[in-house]
């Protein structure tokens, strides 16, 4: 059991759906983005998305672009990002921290040393958009060796007949991107992804949370209304790319976190 | 054969689309379905002789095919050594080795189904190819080209209009050739049930290294019995020589040779302004180390941190922190050498070419050129060199003006 597994479980029980927030680490600079993080899970964030900042993020759209971007200019590495989680760690135990990005930097440090690393900073899952099941020999499988929970994307394109192979090393939740598309792209609809989820959901025991063109409260009920919960990123990225301070971030990810809450 | 237990280099890649370390399919999961798809479609594609049929006749009367195997008599005479021949794969429509890949990759597309092609361009070559063969095919067809390259390559970019394409500056990152890359794969995952992405070069997740080289291979497989009617029968190369940015041409030419022990291969890549000044090139063997980048394991350009670095080469066609997968294994099992050429040594082949043979070169085939002019002399003068003269020099004049001092202003 990874605090992955423990918090779906205690929400469950509660009968409440999750809130999974995304920030880019080192944006705009690592202060910042620490005490921004710091302060999630008093938002009512249930799990954190750290984003590990890469020179070409080929999935993302404009707004994390540029917070990858800003976090490098900064002088923001690997090195940095599992600092920032071993700091947040230190005052909180319970919310599950899952790394997202790309898998260059990861390589490049070493696949076994990223690993003992990741742990011991209490990172309790790893999203790689850039490897996919035919790849899972190179971090998936040594991941849930060690551990670590490793999340799969889903997608519209995930057919009936791909739909075991991309659950098969699955652990944690599935993650469905809610579009054909890259991040902060247009919005989903709650009555387009439900016949997906149900479809996902019919195939594993696993939690199935939904991201990709969340912005508001309100559609953070509608989506989480018809899954076990749902991500957003983009849209508060958004506001620390725009300069606001922690506080009013946070205050904007209070609002949507309570949307998913009251679905 | 091969004498070091391989059997052949000509089966690579495996099933997982890996050439050695190298290679694989490192994409996001929106995208994995359709590389599938078109791996099959490509698997069928490849033995069907209507496939074929169809190549043969638009390379023939469209493209131009074959393109010459020309003896270069003053070059030769003027370096006194080895007897150079030139692969003449600038006198292609669209001036450029770029089409020959194209045409394969537009066919396959319209046995798919897919009404939307995308491009990604450096120079504009592949760009100018692709607009060129959607034209031919009424496709539509979008190009992202670094903002920076939409300024520098002009005339490219008015010739991609003329051809009904519809050019994306890209302003994303850094505006460059790779971010054009990433622009096209952003597109790519948006638009993924009608479009079809034609990658100009021998990268990107498997099939697309292999299919591309497969496509480019009919320059290596032309000089075979070209040569041979040359210079008699069974008479292989000594040498072939070809400038890597990606590295399709150089594969292209490389590829008929690999099981030929007796044939040198040299890949030539950038070297900037020197591969010891550090970003001042873009030599990514020379001065590069493994990773992972758009949607392949290769030798790449990166920081400490695993972050991806920007290239440097006066040539925008070989601006480009990566290289083929395949080129990545041949380099690690020694197979093909790897030398790098500063701006300045090409320069000065591009202007050897114009005076001795008439032939104004594109500044990528100028930095093999400016290896062959290397080593030319150092070997006999029944050593044969084939070098790929790639492209033509006419995108590149203002490039070279500039250098040179001369100013084009009319």
């Amino acid at each position: 059991m990874t605090r992955i597994d423990d918090s779906f479980a205690r929400l469950r029980a509660e009968g409440k759906k999750a809130f999974v927030a995304y920030i880019m680490a080192g944006d705009p600079d690592l202060e910042t983005s620490l005490a921004v993080m710091k302060g999630l899970p008093a938002a009512g964030v249930d799990v954190i998305e750290l984003g590990m900042p890469f020179t070409d993020p080929m999935a993302d759209g404009e707004t994390i672009q540029l917070a990858g971007q800003r976090a490098l200019e900064g002088g923001q590495t690997l090195e940095k990002t599992l600092a920032m989680a071993r700091a947040f760690r230190e005052g909180d135990q319970k919310t599950p921290i899952v790394m997202m990005g790309y898998y260059n930097p990861i390589y490049s440090r070493g696949v076994e040393r990223f690993l003992a690393d990741a742990r011991e900073a209490g990172i309790d899952g790893l999203i790689v958009v850039d490897l996919p099941p035919e790849e899972d020999s190179e971090l998936c499988l040594p991941a849930q060796a060690a551990g670590i929970n490793f999340i799969r994307l889903a997608t519209p394109t995930t057919d009936a007949k791909r739909l075991p192979t991309v659950l098969q090393n699955t652990s944690g939740f599935v993650y469905y991107v809610s579009i054909t598309g890259i991040t902060g792209a247009g919005a989903a609809r709650p009555e387009d992804v439900a016949p997906e989820v149900a479809r996902i959901k019919a195939a594993t025991d696993l939690p199935v949370i939904v991201g990709f063109g969340i912005t508001t409260p309100e559609a953070a009920q509608g989506i989480a209304g018809i899954a076990d919960g749902c991500v957003v990123g983009s849209a508060i990225v958004k506001l620390i790319g725009e300069g606001r301070p922690a506080a009013e971030v946070l205050e904007r990810v209070a609002a949507l976190a309570a949307g998913a809450h009251a679905a | 054969m091969a004498d070091d237990g391989i059997n052949s280099y000509m089966t690579g890649p495996d099933e997982q689309g890996r050439f050695g370390i190298h290679g694989g399919r490192f994409v996001s999961e929106t995208l994995m379905p359709l590389i599938l798809d078109l791996e099959a479609r490509y698997e069928f594609a490849k033995t069907d002789p209507e496939f074929w049929a169809e190549m043969d006749d638009l390379w023939k009367h469209y493209v131009g095919r074959p393109s010459p195997l020309y003896y270069a008599e003053r070059m030769t005479e003027h370096l006194g050594g080895a007897k150079i021949y030139l692969k003449r794969d600038e006198l292609n429509h669209t001036g450029a080795h770029k089409i020959n890949n194209v045409l394969g990759q537009i066919i396959l597309a319209r046995r798919m189904g897919k009404t939307r092609i995308i491009a990604e361009t450096g120079a504009g070559q592949h760009g100018v190819a692709t607009a060129t063969v959607c034209a031919k095919f009424g496709l539509k067809c979008v190009v992202y080209m670094g903002a920076h390259d939409v300024e520098r390559q002009a005339p490219n970019v008015f010739r991609m209009r003329l051809l009904g394409a519809e050019v994306v500056p890209v302003t994303s990152g850094r505006g460059t050739l790779k971010d054009a890359m990433n622009d096209a794969l952003r597109d790519w995952v948006t638009n993924v049930r009608d479009t079809f992405y034609c990658i100009g070069t021998v990268a990107g997740p498997h099939p697309y290294p292999a299919m591309v080289r497969d496509f480019q291979s009919i320059i290596g497989k032309e000089v075979r019995w070209q040569l041979a009617e040359q210079e008699g029968e069974g008479r292989l190369p000594d040498t072939v020589i070809a400038a890597i940015g990606g590295g399709s041409n150089a594969m292209g030419l490389f590829y008929p040779f690999l099981d030929d022990p007796s044939v040198r291969i040299i890949g030539v890549e950038a070297g900037g302004k020197g591969v010891d000044d550090r970003m001042q090139h873009c030599a990514s063997l020379t001065g590069g180390r493994p990773g992972v980048l758009h949607g392949n394991r290769t030798y790449l350009l990166q920081d400490e941190d695993g972050q991806i670095l920007e290239g440097f080469s006066i040539s925008a066609g070989l601006d480009y922190p990566g290289i083929g997968p395949e080129h990545a294994w041949l380099h690690d099992i020694g197979r093909a050498e790897y030398v790098s050429i500063t701006d300045a040594e090409a320069l000065e082949a591009f202007q050897l070419s114009c005076a001795l043979e008439g032939i104004i070169p594109a500044l990528e085939p100028s930095h093999a050129l400016a290896h062959v002019v290397k080593i030319a002399p150092t070997l006999p003068k029944d050593h044969i060199i084939v070098m790929n003269m790639c492209g033509r020099g006419d995108k590149d004049i203002f490039t070279v003006a500039k250098h040179l001092g001369f100013d084009m202003k009319i």
